[in-house]
């Protein structure tokens, strides 16, 4: 597998590192928006590389920790339904809603199954027609052309027993409502890849417009996130705030036009909570009037009472890069991989997960 | 005894061989069969009995599917309890056979797992000297479900053992590792490179033989099965109260493995192996053991891959690629059920 290796290479590694070295000279703080990015961070040890006076916070990047408790109330209450076979990507299946869990669900008899694509989801429907099949669509910009890709084939091919629970959420609204908090004070934004591959990089035009907040879209590899890391570093050095492209073995300025029309051919923006961040306008998608059958949402009956965060969780402050993980009283005692308090600690791009994976509570 | 919750129920992620497995064992059963010889948690109980050490081990096998590229249930059963006895430093010698049927289960298809059984029992020299079969109602298993249990001897002198690592003992591993659980994973998934990746399942009585005429400096035998080689690693480190230290780029990971792992988000070091070994031995024979190692079939591709050292006893951490540092956990939650 060459094509890893050349981006793992410890000499050229290095060499980025003597540059960065040679660039910085007052603190910064970065935000690596994206919870793949948090996790390429920690596993390859890139924290303890760089320089003392930068610092990574990570951002509300991991799909799963942003979905809001009473949205996974919601995908309990409809797996306890006779009849009802739900399908999720394996990481939303131990995420704790208000008091129980899918996994724990699914010991007691819930028919719930974890599914690698939409397309999967589809064919459990197709061979179980006399079950209500509902794919819960927790996820960015990355992940909903294939959705929606999905949902035109079931209309296509007039299945009936097929739903979405639509929990999508958009990136760059989520990050305009993060610049405008305060205390904050972030140097620079290191942009996420896959979530770019789709919409573009000129989605995020505005975050250095408005808020003169440079931003570089970068890769997933190990060179990758440190040439990232040096292009805002320069920005900055320079006092500049733009836009630009690290990963552009993949990214472009406009995006995958075939993918964006997809997602609007299916889906709309409207207003959707995020954990931690609050109700945001435009922020979330649901399914557009002509896919109301397949909506979730409007065929069951998903009334649950308002849920609050657990109690001393702090998810919604490390989702906004305010608090990290070691900060939070439950990190590594009560909430831990194995028994989470909060999503930020079951999803594998979870900030908590990351720093609890890759880095224990030792100083390595 | 305290009165346990009533939501408390068994989840899959306690079959995943990680952290949850461990708990379960510890905290349930433990407490009820605790005795000096299950409670050193090897895969393998050494009874000393007039004049010899007798080895003893069971396992169950529940894999879906029942057939997969590189083996099927069968020969998993054979080559797994034949590998935990061996772990001992034991030679396995005779084994039982439960099998539990569905009804409805084709005769054929259990034939074609009973020859792979044989063939499998004849490589490893056991023989199968006694078994049992029961039949369910249909829906009350998935097919095929195998127990074996394995009785083996072991030299009077030698003394392995999970709580033996010291400072300064290497570790070695025997070959690529994940090939076992990427190729289940990749064909339950029907996902397209699938065939492309074998399942590494066979017998490793003969190699641990090699071993032992080689040195007796050989303090750790495990097979990295369920949980990885990380999970097996951390529980050395638990138990030995020693750390290990890992080198990333020394770890053999066979390319199409380490591709799909990236595509699929997985890490190689919690895949499920069936038919490789870990060693932690004195460094002074850590290359002639090496070396006996590479000269048998099923470890051409072994490689020292770190080492058993002070630093943050009780946990196992990694020198990455890049040359930064990082903790390698136990396994926890479930990777993937029923790969073996």
């Amino acid at each position: 597998m060459r094509y890893l290796d050349e981006f793992r290479e410890e000499r050229d590694i290095r060499e980025i590192l003597e540059k960065i070295r040679a660039c910085i000279t007052s603190p910064v703080k970065l935000m690596e928006v994206c919870g793949t990015h948090t996790m390429a961070i920690f596993r390859h040890g890139i924290v303890k590389l760089l320089p003392e006076k930068i610092t990574l916070v990570s951002g509300p990047g991991c799909p799963v920790c942003v979905t809001p408790i009473k949205e996974i109330d919601k995908a309990i209450k409809l797996s306890r339904e006779k009849g009802v076979i739900i399908t999720t990507f394996g990481d939303l299946l131990r995420v704790p809603g208000s008091n129980s869990s899918l996994e724990k669900e699914r010991a007691r008899g819930a028919e719930v199954k974890v599914v690698y694509s939409t397309y999967e989801a589809l064919k459990i429907a197709r061979s179980n027609p006399r079950k209500k099949v509902v794919f819960l669509g927790v996820g960015f910009e990355t992940t909903v052309p294939t959705v929606a890709a999905a949902l035109l084939k079931a209309h296509a091919d007039g299945i009936k027993n097929f739903f979405v629970l639509s929990f999508h959420k958009l990136v760059p609204p989520a990050l305009e409502t993060l610049l405008r908090q305060d205390g904050l004070n972030l140097s620079g934004l290191i942009l996420p890849g896959h979530v770019s591959v789709i919409i573009g990089s000129r989605r995020y035009q505005s975050l250095a417009d408005i808020y003169h907040v440079p931003g570089v879209v970068g890769g997933f590899e190990p060179r990758d996130i440190l040439e990232a890391i040096y292009m805002l570093l320069k920005q900055i050095q320079n006092q500049e705030a733009r836009i630009e492209i690290q990963y552009q073995r993949g990214v472009s300025l406009e995006g995958n036009k075939k993918a964006q029309r997809y997602i609007s051919h299916v889906f709309e923006p409207f207003s959707s909570s995020w954990r931690g961040l609050g109700e945001i306008p435009l922020s979330g998608l649901k399914l557009r009037e002509d896919f109301a059958t397949f909506d979730g949402e409007k065929y069951f009956d998903l009334e649950v009472p308002e849920a609050g965060e657990p109690e001393g969780c702090c998810c919604g402050e490390v989702l906004r890069g305010i608090k990290s993980p070691n900060d939070c009283p439950l990190f590594g005692k009560r909430c831990s991989p194995e028994n989470p308090v909060g999503a930020c600690m079951v999803s594998h791009e979870g900030t908590c997960a990351a720093y609890y994976k890759y880095q224990g509570r030792m100083a390595l | 005894m305290i009165k346990e919750r009533r939501d408390k129920r068994i989840l899959l992620a306690h079959g995943s061989g990680g952290k949850l497995s461990y708990e379960l064992i510890e905290e349930v059963f433990a407490p009820y069969f605790e005795n000096p010889i299950l409670n050193q948690f090897n895969d393998q109980a050494i009874l000393p009995i007039e004049g010899i050490d007798l080895a003893f081990s069971t396992d169950t096998y529940v894999v879906s599917p029942i057939f997969f590229p590189g083996g099927d249930i069968g020969k998993l059963a054979i080559c797994g309890t034949v590998n935990d006895l061996a772990m001992g430093g034991a030679i396995p010698l005779y084994l039982s056979v439960g099998f539990i049927l569905e009804e409805g289960f084709p005769v054929g298809d259990l034939k074609k797992i009973l020859r792979s059984m044989a063939e499998a029992a004849k490589e490893a020299k056991v023989t199968i000297v006694t078994g049992d079969t029961k039949v369910v109602n249909k829906g009350s298993a998935d097919g095929i479900f195998i127990n074996t249990t394995g009785i083996g001897v072991r030299k009077k002198g030698i003394d392995i053992g999970g709580d033996k690592a010291r400072v300064g003992d290497k570790v070695i591993v025997s070959g690529f590792i994940g090939d076992h659980g990427m190729a289940i994973l990749l064909m339950r998934e029907g996902l397209e490179f699938q065939g492309e990746v074998k399942s590494d399942c066979a017998p490793l009585n003969r190699l641990v033989s090699q071993m032992l005429d080689t040195s007796s400096n050989i303090h750790v035998l495990r097979d990295p099965t369920r949980g990885g080689v990380a999970t097996v690693l951390n529980e050395i480190a638990l138990r030995s109260l020693v750390g290990i230290r890992l080198e990333e780029e020394k770890i053999p990971v066979r390319e199409e493995v380490r591709a799909a792992c990236e595509i699929l988000g997985l890490d190689p070091l919690y895949l499920a192996n069936e038919g490789k070994l870990l060693a932690i031995v004195g460094k002074e024979d850590a290359e002639k053991i090496l070396e006996t190692i590479k000269n048998n079939p099923y470890g051409k591709n072994a490689e020292i891959i770190g080492e058993v050292v002070e630093d943050y006893p009780r946990k196992v951490f990694m020198k990455t690629r890049i040359g930064g540092t990082r903790l390698v956990d136990m396994l926890v939650g479930e990777q993937l059920p029923r790969i073996c």
